[in-house]
């Protein structure tokens, strides 16, 4: 039978109802090795105070649901360990830079908003006829937008990202980093349909390469690449523009 | 129901973790970069000036201050090369050489190695024009 | 969504960075501690005639402009950023006074080495 060890988990605590500011409340809770923070939290849920409220759903780092900030560091639960917080424990609270509805749960709105601007879907350059059969595309085609492909909308890169909190118009990590998922993709022919957001002050120009995002995501998007080549295109976009305003297509 | 949502400061976000400090002293860099280019600014007018002023500014390079300023610049202007370097992966396409792709420690070193033989060169220079 | 203008600013530092990056740490060395010391190097390395003559040359003229100028470019423009992240509300005019102070100081070492003129 593996040992049991107590660990304390600080949980913020936030009801729109009652309260007009969140405190936080601990509670003792007994893990083994193997239990992730997700699991501590549904232990509260379960034994010690059914009220807790937090997102979860798949307990394998793939949905994207459960991004909490961990001792300050924005982390997904089910992928975090207990034992990796014992014996001081682990304070809990909803990811930075969101407004808090409930206990852990954000509000995502603004990221939803945001992800439709950058029309992430295949836009391809001629139509194709479904006997025509699947596009083709080399290994090394895909290795160009693979990485970014990983991203799970978990929030983490927002959470950690200094200028989405101080500039609340700002795109984002994961919206940025999924605009240049589809430019990069050989099958796509949507470039010039999805430069003006980049080429916005809310686009890649708010980045200032904190860097921080790519650290703590959790599938290894390295959203800060996928924004800051984009300056590059987007400062030749700028002085293509400026020579030839004409020879453009306006958006 | 509109939701009552709570929305918390961002105030002081740069205290919070290792990794924001270390980008706030990043960005501090630049005003060490700002203030000697200002240096050698103040000396070129002190050069048109004429012999006297300029000497003046030269005399006033050797004091504690003016060598205290350049310490701190140096580190200043280290910290600068050596975190641009380190963010410049990030600012460029993936490279392919022969199929394979550079990894980003790859483009680093280059990087490093590019600002090693700048200053070499630039040393030389000075050194074999010495008078 | 507007098109920013950054591309222009952000350029020239980059320019200014990676020039900072490449010489800015030996130029401090020799300028600002070796050669005041005279170490290494003698400190009539940088006497008046010889700064002079290097001012009055081509090569010396655009080695000495574009030192400046980008380091200007690139510490006012990260600068300006600096205040943005501890929070200082930035707009348009403090924009224009770190740019417009990179952009003064370009045009006065450009009039500062006309003034100095050339050789012979």
């Amino acid at each position: 039978m593996p040992a049991t060890r107590t660990i304390p988990i600080e949980c913020l605590r936030y009801n729109p109802e009652t309260d007009a500011a969140p405190s936080f409340v601990t509670y003792d809770v007994p893990f083994t090795d193997d239990l992730s923070v997700l699991q501590g939290l549904q232990y509260i849920k379960d034994h010690l105070d059914g009220s807790l409220t937090f997102r979860w759903s798949c307990r394998m780092a793939i949905c994207g649901s459960c991004g909490a900030m961990l001792n300050g560091v924005p982390a997904l639960s089910c992928e975090s360990f207990l034992r990796d917080y014992w014996p001081d424990g682990v304070r809990v609270e909803p990811l930075v830079n969101f407004p808090i509805v409930r206990d852990l749960v954000i509000d995502q709105a603004d990221f939803l908003r945001k992800l439709e601007t950058v029309k992430p879907w295949l836009i391809p350059r001629e139509p194709r006829a479904l006997a025509d059969g699947a596009r083709s595309q080399t290994p090394a085609q895909m290795d160009e937008y693979y990485q970014y492909s990983q991203c799970i909308n978990c929030l983490l890169c927002y959470a950690a990202c200094p200028q989405y909190g101080l500039t609340p118009g700002f795109t984002g990590p994961a919206a940025l980093a999924l605009l240049h998922r589809y430019n990069a993709d050989s099958r796509d022919g949507g470039t010039a349909e999805r430069m003006e957001v980049i080429n916005a002050e809310e686009g890649v120009w708010s980045c200032t390469l904190v860097g921080y995002c790519s650290v703590v995501c959790p599938k290894g998007v390295d959203p800060a690449r996928a924004i800051n080549q984009n300056k590059i295109n987007s400062t030749k976009d700028y002085f293509a523009h400026l020579l030839m305003p004409r020879g453009r297509k306006s958006p | 129901m509109t939701l009552r949502t709570y929305v918390r400061p961002t105030a002081g976000w740069w205290r919070r973790n290792g990794h924001y400090r270390a980008y706030m002293v990043r960005e501090a860099s630049s005003v060490f970069v700002t203030a000697y280019a200002l240096v050698l600014l103040v000396g070129l007018a002190r050069l048109a000036q004429g012999r006297v002023p300029f000497e003046a500014w030269r005399a006033a390079l050797a004091t504690p201050w003016a060598l205290g300023f350049h310490v701190v610049a140096l580190g200043f202007f280290v910290c600068h090369a050596w975190t641009w370097f380190a963010v410049m992966p990030k600012t460029l396409p993936f490279i392919r050489v022969g199929g394979r792709r550079v990894s980003d420690d790859g483009i680093v070193a280059a990087g490093a190695c590019a600002a090693v033989a700048a200053s070499l060169v630039l040393f030389l220079a000075v050194w074999w024009t010495r008078p | 969504m507007k098109r920013s203008n950054k591309p222009i600013f952000w350029s020239l530092f980059g320019a200014g960075g990676m020039l900072a990056a490449l010489v800015g740490p030996m130029l401090v060395l020799i300028t600002g501690l070796l050669v005041p010391l005279g170490l290494v190097l003698p400190q009539s390395t940088m006497s008046y005639d010889r700064m002079y003559a290097f001012a009055q040359n081509g090569f010396g003229k655009a080695a000495l402009l574009v030192v400046i100028s980008l380091f200007l470019f690139h510490g006012c423009h990260r600068m300006y950023h600096c205040l943005q992240d501890v929070g200082i509300h930035v707009g348009p005019g403090l924009k224009a006074v770190f740019h417009g102070f990179a952009i003064a100081g370009t045009v006065a070492a450009m009039l500062i080495l006309v003034a100095i003129g050339w050789a012979g």
